[in-house]
């Protein structure tokens, strides 16, 4: 009988402390220690990811018969601001490519421009930090290039890409290191499955930065900036997502 | 150490290893983190689909339910703060069965504990094993700190199958780990069947988990957990031998 008891005693404080921890979890994930240990995991992910992965080693590319049916948006799926709509009636004619900050040489490229470069066309896997997939094939010069072009200066560590839309008012940008800058896969795009991009996906061009989430690959790119620290872009995580809602920089997983 | 002789002897042995306890409970909050904030991570996007892409337009193979918030780390919805909890608690997991493993072969916890023979995976054997868990035996009297068969089993399918599953599968998710690995993208059939693969052996684990405390608490919980702390477990007397 007192072992009955005993077991209902175990079971009972067995379902309260599972509750309590969860409700601890909370807790621990909004200050203090464990807060500061887990967002440590982005530093070490990338690091260990680094570590093991060659610098041009490429995601996987697929065949035209595996590609998705229907390739979702996500995100903004039309920025809707004057300026933009302007540049969308005149199909774009009118939007400059900005690439400034830590270079020797800025330039100010038109989508005609920008056609007009060598391209690089892939069929990738595109995988969004919610847990979806999609397989598009994506059409446009290799932004490592085009960097060069333009000249790194030695302090540059970051290309910034500020995007056309606004979240709330915010405007959206996002940022990675030169290893993944100078990565071959790493486009321009202005086509999507052999057509012109479309206002949902980031019309007129965006950034494809395969081995990382969606959310790395900013839409509607207006002005790529190459800096020597992130402390002083938006508010210094690196990205919209990272900004105002803690999202890891590093988003190779 | 000597016992007085008022009392009948009580024997104890060390049934666990230090590497053993260490790993347990460090595993035991690992498991736990993960499969609160993998829940909430799948709030984000509760349908599974086989094969390499899969998206709102696509046909998944299961709609699941959106998990309560009693389930989730954290309780409500935070997917860049899940992902915060995952992440880092999946270097955790991989490095601690990395550990684990190293240690067990080293002090042969492996080889003297886990090991199968073929007599005990015989089916005349296995049913007489079912038979004494529905009467709540779980130690032959005369070897009493060996696991018994279907402990056995099921430890080495969760620490050898189900933990190196979930490890591979999670990496397959990472588009970056694809590029370093393709091999990942091979062994899965595709990162959504890998998705859905992660899912399905978490949700063996939780099973696993499950029956794991209900059979702590069947055995008899203060030896249990004593043996797990200070690796000092209490020898039941032969002729009790069918109490739990």
């Amino acid at each position: 009988m007192s072992r009955f008891l005993t077991r209902r005693a175990a079971l009972t404080g067995l379902a309260v402390g599972a509750g309590g921890l969860l409700t601890g979890c909370d807790k621990l994930g909004n200050e203090g220690p464990v807060r500061k240990f887990i967002f440590k995991g982005d530093g070490w992910n990338r690091g260990l990811q680094r570590l093991i992965t060659s610098r041009d080693a490429l995601a996987p590319e697929f065949r035209p018969d595996q590609m998705s049916p229907i390739f979702r948006s996500n995100g903004t799926r039309n920025p809707n601001t004057q300026s933009y709509n302007a540049h969308a009636a005149a199909d774009f004619s009118t939007w400059r490519l900005k690439i400034d900050g830590r270079v020797a040489r800025p330039l100010s490229l038109s989508m005609a421009q920008l056609r007009s470069l060598p391209a690089r066309s892939q069929i990738t896997r595109h995988d969004c930090v919610e847990g979806w997939s999609a397989i598009g094939k994506w059409t446009g010069p290799r932004l490592g290039p085009l960097l060069r072009h333009a000249g790194l200066r030695d302090d540059a560590r970051y290309i910034v890409f500020h995007c056309a839309d606004r979240f709330g008012g915010t405007p959206y940008y996002e940022s990675i290191d030169l290893v993944d800058a100078f990565h071959p896969q790493t486009i321009l795009a202005w086509a999507m499955n052999d057509h012109v991009l479309s206002v949902p996906h980031g019309a007129p061009v965006r950034l494809r930065v395969e081995r990382q989430l969606g959310y790395k690959h900013a839409k509607y790119v207006e002005r790529i900036e190459a800096v020597a620290s992130l402390d002083d872009i938006g508010r210094g995580q690196g990205g919209y997502w990272e900004d105002v809602a803690d999202y890891d920089w590093y988003a190779g997983i | 150490m000597a016992d007085s002789g008022d009392h009948p002897p009580r024997r104890s042995i060390c049934r666990h290893t230090l590497a053993t306890r260490i790993w347990h409970w460090v595993n035991a909050v690992t498991i736990f983190i993960m499969i609160g904030s993998g829940l909430m991570i799948l709030n984000a996007h509760p349908h599974l689909y086989w094969g390499h892409y899969g998206a709102n337009f696509d046909t998944p193979w299961i709609d699941l339910p959106h998990w309560p918030g009693w389930l989730t780390i954290p309780s409500s919805y935070n997917l860049a703060l899940a992902r915060r909890w995952h992440l880092t608690f999946a270097l955790v997991l991989a490095f601690g069965l990395l550990f684990f493993m190293v240690a067990s072969l080293i002090n042969r916890h492996f080889q003297r504990d886990l090991r199968l023979r073929r007599a005990e995976v015989a089916p005349r054997h296995l049913w007489a094993d079912i038979k004494a868990h529905l009467a709540f035996r779980f130690s032959d009297p005369d070897r009493p700190g060996a696991y018994n068969t279907l402990q056995k089993l099921s430890y080495v399918a969760v620490i050898f199958v189900l933990i190196p599953v979930m490890i591979l599968s999670g990496l397959t998710m990472s588009p970056g780990m694809d590029a370093a690995w393709p091999w990942l993208i091979d062994l899965f059939g595709g990162r959504q069947s890998a998705r859905s693969v992660h899912f399905i052996a978490a949700a063996l684990i939780a099973g696993f988990v499950t029956v794991h405390l209900a059979l702590v608490i069947l055995a008899g919980v203060w030896n249990e957990l004593r043996s797990m702390i200070t690796g000092r477990w209490e020898v039941e007397d032969a002729d009790r031998g069918e109490a739990a």
